[in-house]
């Protein structure tokens, strides 16, 4: 797709007319898709896509259009060309815009990710057999993610994955489960077995009759994976220059100097690690790190060009919602092994869910336990719990509440697939917290 | 284009149980304003084909925006390769389920076309209602927003189904954010839930102007009213906040597939099982809930759904009594039920899975001060700000943007940051008071998350004003 692209690109921009400049992007997948339930078969898929939006700029006016490729390069050229003179039409009715930035400096990139991937069928059947006797549910995904940037000034972006995400619960019964996930670029049955019997022997703790726990105030231990649904949901506006010049960014308190995390709490987005591409839709070589909150601090935004332009500030090449795509937090000095001990008494959350602001200028949030929440006491484990609501400001988590984060920060990679699978990834300790507050 | 790719499709059927091309195009392009700067336009064509095949006893698909012969041929040779290659590993027979091969046409209406009004026209539009909105220098953020979506479909079978169904959508919204230095409140015309199917002709009904005026002067009084109290009291419910209330805590909670296990490793299973079905008390004897897809405008409104069932109304609670869940043909036959016409996909790229569509409650007598005249004390709530529900769909939390005390009868202060959380399985059953036609609202959500592959589709709930007993409401931190 990388050269139909670039080729197209050259093409249109030979159909310019005068000063106009042209933006364009591709987004695109060839992805297997096998949905699985009761380690069974659900459904099994492939699609193939890949999306051009095209920006038209002539002088302060500008105008967007995207449409999907075909794959006959022809075909989508002459597509082009409509577009593009479509485009051309709509542009006298607009206004200058005042906000309007794009990269004017050429700044080439390529990242291209090779994997040595399972013919997809074959891995699902190794699954089905290593997942006998266990009620598996989850989704398949693989093949090949691809991104790319191209204007008329020359420049050419290109970033590509190849890699599979296998996201799995087994559930012991209900809604007791234990939630898996092995991704990356080289498949391993025996990776994938060593996993499923790991699932095999933690979905038997579910087996205990669960436990019901009382509205209070609780020390919890929060997963890696739990605490990245607290920061997912950080990420809604909290982070981006425009929520926060707009007061309704959650992390207004923070922003304003009135709030401090805990001196613990290091926060950043981390585009250079590769895993996403490294440019914006204008263009934008993003920054190796943005620096978000540094030692209980707040420090730096996300910047959209946009933004940039509106607000007299440089861009950090963000995305158009300025959410962090590579979010990373910095480790405690709390050893793994140690956790269930520190804990004590108290509850062991695996995984939170569907999170929401009960009081978004209090960056107070709501959410449920799901899967494997754990009752723990004198350091053991005694048995799961039933789904509880809390309901709890992330300045008291993150700050006066937060007893220690893990020391390793433990790589966790999107496994959305809305509209297409997602790039985006988080690097997060584990958190243990006092007080965490469960309200239902 | 699409008879091409009919014509093409008929000639490269292939010899299997079940074979569908389901050919699908959806237009759209939205223009708004923020702070009164125009935003970029943007214009979108997303144009594509998905293949199914049943076969052998296994199901297949494939997704392709190649819609020459070729691509189609090649699409339906991976669909195949697909059913056959996990024929043995499926959930269900698939060479078992006797799929329909329909033919019939669906166009909602559109008496005033999209393209009828010139761009800058919009955009004047839109200015002047920006305009409406910034009232004070508390308004520190606003915008207004006209989103078109012009949605076109081609369902083809093997069996000589032929199914071709266009909607025409218009979804207006206005917001503004308004601060005071310590604290910022949100008010927007009904979240996003004025989406409906029609044209232009829909904003003549809306009287946005007005909106903007109400939207701007309640944003105010947000901001200087006191917290929502926290008690336990009675709770009446705008349309806006029902359809929330509808989607989240009976929408989801009935999708069979759900109730069947597919959506436990995300969007996550239900607290009904199959056993409830035609016993379960749902709700007290005031609720009754209809899948209608018949709803003239209403967003989700169609003749067929993604697997070529008729869409007829149905009820799915009567007198807050179960009758049957949100399943669609696949699901009936693993379920052994009947369902509802429900299979739908958010377009050519995403193989189709049961959705709401319409889901309404119907309503009863009577208009809004009938419904709180007998209420001593009690929060009237307006617009979903904020929703949490637990992954079966039983222990819920939602929050409004705009609230009023309700005493001796009457509405009174306006309060702040509402919150209520319940349970599902009580909270309905506690359903004291449903409004009449009067109170009743066609509303629709743009945004419906579900699947995996995941998939952001469109419903529709209508609803009239409702009242709760016992409800514990709160407010901000």
């Amino acid at each position: 797709m990388q050269s139909s692209f670039y080729k197209l690109v050259d093409q249109l921009t030979e159909g310019l007319q005068g000063e106009e400049v042209l933006l364009c992007s591709v987004a695109g997948e060839r992805s297997d898709f096998v949905r699985l339930n009761g380690a069974k078969v659900r459904q099994a898929g492939s699609v193939e896509q890949g999306t051009l939006s095209i920006e038209l700029v002539q002088g302060a006016r500008h105008v967007s259009a995207s449409y999907v490729l075909s794959g006959d390069g022809e075909q989508d050229f002459v597509r082009g060309g409509e577009v593009l003179g479509a485009l051309r039409e709509q542009l006298p009715f607009l206004p200058e815009d005042p906000h309007l930035m794009f990269n004017r400096e050429v700044e080439s990139t390529e990242t291209r990710g090779h994997g040595e991937l399972p013919e997809t069928a074959d891995a699902i059947r190794q699954v089905v057999d290593v997942g006998q006797g266990l009620d598996v549910v989850g989704i398949w995904a693989s093949g090949e993610i691809m991104s790319g940037f191209a204007n008329s000034l020359g420049q050419r972006n290109w970033f590509s994955a190849e890699n599979f995400h296998f996201d799995w619960s087994v559930y012991q019964g209900g809604d007791k489960a234990t939630k898996c996930g092995y991704a990356g670029t080289a498949w391993s049955g025996d990776e994938l077995r060593r996993r499923m019997d790991r699932a095999r022997v933690e979905v038997q703790a579910l087996a205990r009759k669960p436990k019901t726990v009382e509205r209070g105030e609780y020390r919890v231990y929060l997963s890696p994976t739990a605490l990245s649904e607290i920061t997912d949901l950080m990420s809604w506006d909290g982070f981006g220059m425009k929520a926060q010049k707009s007061k309704v960014s959650p992390l207004m308190k923070a922003v304003d100097g009135d709030v401090r995390f805990d001196p613990r709490v290091s926060l950043s987005d981390n585009p250079s690690s590769g895993r996403s591409p490294g440019f914006d839709a204008k263009g934008f070589v993003k920054p190796p790190s943005v620096t978000l909150i540094d030692s209980g601090v707040y420090k730096d935004s996300l910047v959209s060009a946009r933004s940039a332009a509106e607000f007299g500030v440089a861009t950090t090449g963000a995305n158009a919602g300025e959410s962090p795509t590579c979010l990373e937090m910095a480790g405690g000095g709390l050893a793994e092994a140690d956790v269930l001990k520190e804990l004590g008494t108290g509850l062991w959350i695996n995984n939170l869910w569907y999170l929401n602001y009960s009081d978004r200028p209090a960056c107070k949030m709501t959410g449920m336990t799901r899967f494997a929440t754990l009752w723990v006491e004198g350091g053991e484990v005694v048995a799961p719990v039933n789904v509880m609501r809390f309901d709890d400001s992330v300045f008291r988590i993150l700050g006066e509440g937060l007893v220690d984060l893990t020391a390793e920060p433990q790589l966790m990679l999107s496994a959305m697939t809305y509209g297409k699978r997602d790039m985006g990834s988080s690097c997060l300790p584990g958190a243990l917290v006092d007080g965490f507050c469960l309200t239902l | 284009m699409f008879e091409e790719v009919a014509r093409v499709f008929r000639e490269e059927t292939p010899a299997v149980d079940f074979c569908s091309l389901r050919v699908s195009r959806e237009r759209s392009q939205t223009v708004w304003t923020r702070q009164g700067v125009l935003q970029p336009v943007g214009n979108e064509d997303d144009f594509g084909a998905m293949v199914v095949v049943h076969h052998g006893g296994g199901t297949g698909y494939s997704a392709t925006p190649d819609l020459s012969r070729s691509g189609i041929r090649a699409a339906i040779a991976k669909a195949r390769a697909w059913a056959e290659r996990t024929a043995d590993m499926s959930v269900v027979d698939f060479s078992k389920i006797p799929m329909p091969h329909p033919t019939g046409t669906y166009e909602s209406k559109n008496d005033r076309p999209w393209s009828g009004l010139a761009l800058g026209d919009k955009i004047d539009l839109l200015n002047a209602l920006s305009e409406r909105l910034k009232t004070d220098d508390r308004i520190v953020d606003w915008e207004s927003t006209l989103w078109w979506i012009d949605a076109e479909s081609l369902y083809l079978t093997n069996g000589g189904g032929e199914v071709s169904q266009v909607q025409h959508i218009l979804i207006p919204h206005l917001q503004v954010a308004a601060n005071d230095g310590v604290d910022t409140v949100v008010r927007s015309l009904g979240g996003r839930g004025f989406a409906r199917q029609g044209g232009l002709e829909l904003l003549d009904g809306l009287d946005l102007s007005a909106s903007a005026d109400r939207i701007a002067r309640e944003a105010l009084m947000l901001l200087s009213a006191p917290s929502c109290p926290s008690e336990t009291t009675e709770l009446v419910l705008a349309p806006d906040q029902m359809m929330l209330q509808i989607h989240e805590s009976i929408g989801h909670p009935l999708e069979l597939d759900r109730i069947l296990g597919d959506e436990r490793n995300y969007a996550g299973t239900s607290f009904v099982t199959l056993d409830m079905f035609g016993s379960y008390q749902y709700g007290s004897e005031l609720l009754n809930v209809t899948y209608d897809p018949t709803v003239d405008g209403q967003l989700a409104s169609y003749a067929f759904d993604d697997e070529g069932v008729s869409a007829e109304r149905e009820f799915i609670i009567r007198e807050g009594k179960l009758e049957r869940p949100l399943g669609s043909v696949i699901s009936q036959h693993r379920a052994n039920m009947p369902g509802v016409a429900n299979s739908r996909a958010n377009g050519w790229n995403r193989p189709s899975i049961d959705r709401m569509a319409n889901l309404n409650v119907e309503p009863g007598e009577g208009d809004l001060d009938a419904l709180i005249s007998e209420i001593e004390r009690g929060v009237y709530m307006e617009t979903n700000v904020s929703w949490s529900i637990d992954d079966s769909r039983n222990k819920f939390q939602f929050g409004c943007e705009f609230a009023r005390l309700i005493e001796n009868g009457e509405l009174t202060d306006v309060v702040k940051k509402p919150n209520y959380r319940g349970v599902s399985a009580s909270f309905w059953r506690n359903l004291s008071g449903v409004g009449g036609e009067e109170t009743r609202s066609v509303l629709g959500t743009p945004y419906c998350g579900k699947g995996e592959p995941n998939q952001v589709i469109r419903v529709g709930h209508a609803s009239p004003t409702c009242r709760f007993s016992d409800v514990e409401v709160f407010g901000g931190a």
